[in-house]
């Protein structure tokens, strides 16, 4: 997270933003939302259910060109706004 | 089969009485086109609308008893009031007519109110007890056929469909925001509550007395699991006999009728062997209707071609689309009289339409079976999330949610990881009674993201789960866990939205009668009492069923792995040439008016929809739920006061009589 903030490219856009945009319109349904934390597991709050994983790597894959392998799809890297963009941040800098 | 309506109260003339009858009746004539009656006496009175189906001729009613002393309007079928005649005849009884309506009458001369437990039956109806000056109500055990009831100026009214009582001067529909919420958790709300504030239904197995002003409720039969270690003595061989026995016994008598009997073939284990039974019982002559669904994924037509070739039927099906789904469905809830989070019981809506169209009333169905003899997923999906519980952290047990859902493509391509996070069992679960359905409950209550802060606000502090906890009965937690799964579905999801929106509404939407072998008390009393090891075996669900069915059921019918019953949801709301009743029942405007959900948030939910983007189960509910709430409320909401009163503000329109009456 921090070497993708520090080391911006020209192709990066600011990663915890548009996550959280896109959450709050896909699984909250609300914008600007200071219900969700960024902490926040999706699941424990009920937003994420088994096609949301999905629609969410879709989005992760296209928005920021990346492709998430089989095993890369685990709570531990979806399941909070923070967790997705270190992940995803991780994943552009490799 | 019938509608039945009346009152018992305040004393009233008899024009008053007469009028508020035939509205009432009005109301109700898709059930009972063939006939109608009404009876008035001071204080009470009965009316009646009829289908014909057993003594054609005689069965006029409300009928009386003797000496016009007691008078009933019954909808619904006595199956075994052949034998009940009999045993009353040889007692010294006389009839007037063959009816099964005289048989109750003439039980409830003998024995009172406690005259239910003499009958096997589908049965909603009322007897006024002149001598007594009483009004006696009394409903099925199962919930096969509905009944209702309010009071208003101190008189109880009653009907089979919530649409008779709105005809009553006085009552008005406003939505009751609990029900709402239990809809939204368990996909209806926990009877007596209904969506409609102030109106009740009568549970099924209750009876209801009212005399003098005062009303009084009680049960007369509850679904009762043995003790975890107390199982039916026997060994599998004479149980599986016994079932079989029992089973071809309960078809035998459901086939009684004045009027052909047609038989429903979806082509899955249950259906096929009611059908087969039916088949072998009277072997000239059995029609089967059947739905082939457009899409692949829900079809069962190779299934029902088997059957009818097996059987020989005389077989009719009817293809069924996404856009057949969409145009119906307001007119499913008006049937229904209830927000629903599924679109399931529209082709179901559609099929009676055929059936009534070829000429049919009455039509058997093997709905009841997964529930009995413990056919759904849910009871497998609570057995494996035990036993990865057991194992927390492996990788290969979670893999077993993938067999259990061989149907759902959001599953199958689902890592281990997220499989065991989605059912995993949090620690406090696995002591819970609700245990077997916590993941359907909070996957279906993730949709409350879309209640307006009224509705939130309304509802703080108000528990649905809590709720069910405390009705279970005091020797729940003593009973095998298939059994308690069972009852949760057998006692409250059966009759709570099965046989209320997939069986009699939207049967008798179009005058035909469904009847369910499977729901024979007695088959549901022997069922309960089998070991659950025989009724789930590893994870093979209904195996003593399957066992029964071996002889009367084509092989591959036979051990067909269970295909749950299920419908396009979204896909039906979301095609770009879906009908415009429904982008305009999701517009802000409409949404902001009717106050019960959040209208941005139903915006974007409306957007996704456009896009072709909904597809997870809790979009899917809250886009079902949220539409037909809707349109609930344009059917039965009246508002007088346009100026911003919502549904919450307590504001009742003055009369829901014209209104309601025509529709």
């Amino acid at each position: 997270m921090l070497q993708a903030v520090t080391q911006p490219s020209l192709d990066d856009e600011p990663i915890a933003p548009a996550v959280r945009a896109f959450i709050e319109e896909n699984f909250l349904f609300r914008s600007n939302s200071a219900e969700l934390l960024d902490d926040q597991s999706l699941m424990a709050a009920d937003l994420l259910d088994s096609t949301g994983v999905l629609e969410l790597v879709a989005f992760l894959e296209e928005r920021f060109g990346i492709v998430m392998q089989d095993a890369e799809i685990v709570p531990e890297n979806l399941d909070s706004i923070r967790a997705i963009s270190a992940f995803v941040a991780r994943k552009r800098s490799s | 089969m019938c509608g039945v309506a009346g009152y018992c109260g305040v004393d009233s003339s008899e024009d008053v009485g007469r009028s508020i009858l035939t509205d009432m009746i009005g109301a109700l004539r898709h059930r009972g086109p063939d006939d109608a009656g009404a009876y008035v006496d001071g204080n009470a009175g009965l009316g009646h609308a009829r289908l014909s189906i057993i003594d054609i001729g005689g069965g006029h009613q409300p009928m009386s008893g003797e000496r016009d002393a007691t008078w009933i309007a019954f909808n619904g079928e006595i199956f075994n009031y052949v034998e009940l005649r009999q045993e009353l005849i040889a007692e010294g009884v006389q009839f007037r007519t063959q009816s099964d309506t005289e048989v109750i009458l003439r039980l409830y001369e003998k024995l009172g109110g406690r005259c239910v437990e003499k009958l096997n039956g589908d049965f909603a109806f009322a007897i006024w007890d002149r001598t007594r000056r009483e009004l006696f109500l009394a409903r099925d055990r199962m919930g096969v056929r509905p009944l209702f009831y309010t009071t208003v100026g101190g008189t109880l009214y009653f009907a089979s469909e919530i649409k008779a009582l709105l005809a009553v001067p006085g009552v008005s529909a406003e939505l009751d925001p609990i029900a709402l919420d239990q809809t939204f958790t368990f996909w209806f709300p926990l009877a007596p509550r209904t969506h409609f504030k102030g109106i009740s239904e009568l549970p099924p197995g209750h009876i209801l007395v009212a005399r003098d002003g005062r009303t009084e409720v009680s049960a007369y039969w509850r679904l009762d699991y043995p003790e975890a270690d107390d199982p039916l003595d026997g060994d599998e061989a004479a149980i599986t006999e016994e079932v079989r026995a029992l089973l071809v016994d309960a078809t035998r008598i459901r086939l009684r009728s004045d009027v052909p009997v047609g038989s429903y073939l979806s082509g899955g284990l249950d259906s096929s062997l009611v059908t087969a039974m039916a088949k072998a019982l009277q072997p000239d002559r059995l029609t089967s209707f059947s739905i082939a669904f457009e899409d692949a994924e829900f079809d069962e037509s190779a299934f029902q071609d088997h059957m009818v070739k097996a059987l020989a039927t005389d077989h009719h099906r009817f293809g069924c689309g996404t856009r057949d789904i969409a145009e119906i469905f307001p007119s499913v809830v008006r049937a229904t009289e209830r927000p629903m989070l599924r679109t399931a019981p529209a082709p179901l809506f559609l099929l009676s339409r055929r059936v009534h169209e070829n000429g049919f009333k009455v039509v058997l169905t093997g709905e009841g079976a997964d529930e009995v003899f413990a056919g759904y997923d849910i009871f497998k999906e609570s057995a494996v999330r035990r036993f990865c519980a057991r194992q927390p952290g492996s990788h290969s047990r979670p893999m077993l949610f993938k067999r259990l859902y061989p149907y759902l493509p959001g599953l199958q391509n689902q890592q281990p990881a997220y499989l065991e996070a989605f059912f995993k069992a949090r620690p406090e679960d696995l002591h819970d009674p609700l245990f077997s359905h916590l993941p359907r409950f909070r996957n279906t209550s993730a949709a409350k993201v879309f209640y307006s802060p009224e509705m939130a606000r309304e509802l703080q502090g108000y528990d649905a789960l809590a709720e069910l906890r405390e009705r279970l009965p005091q020797d729940f937690s003593r009973w095998h866990r298939l059994s308690q799964a069972q009852y949760l579905e057998a006692a409250h999801l059966l009759p709570g939205y099965i046989l209320s929106s997939q069986g009699d509404r939207v049967a008798m939407a179009h005058a035909v009668e469904g009847r369910f072998p499977f729901l024979d008390h007695r088959v549901v009393e022997l069922a309960a009492r089998i070991p659950p090891r025989l009724k789930l075996k590893g994870l093979r669900e209904k195996h003593i069923l399957r066992e029964a069915a071996r002889d009367m059921l084509p092989t591959a019918v036979g051990n067909r792995p269970k295909q749950p019953y299920r419908a396009p949801d979204a896909q039906a709301f979301s095609d770009p040439s879906a009908p415009a009743w429904i982008a305009s029942s999701l517009s802000a405007e409409r949404v902001r008016e009717q106050g019960y959900f959040d209208a941005t948030a139903v915006a974007k939910l409306d957007a996704k929809r456009r896009a072709g983007r909904i597809a997870g189960y809790r979009d899917t509910v809250a886009l079902t739920g949220i539409l037909s709430t809707s349109v609930w409320h344009d059917s039965f909401c009246q508002r007088k006061n346009e100026t911003n009163v919502t549904f919450l503000g307590g504001h009742h329109a003055s009369s829901r009589h014209a209104a309601i009456a025509g529709r």
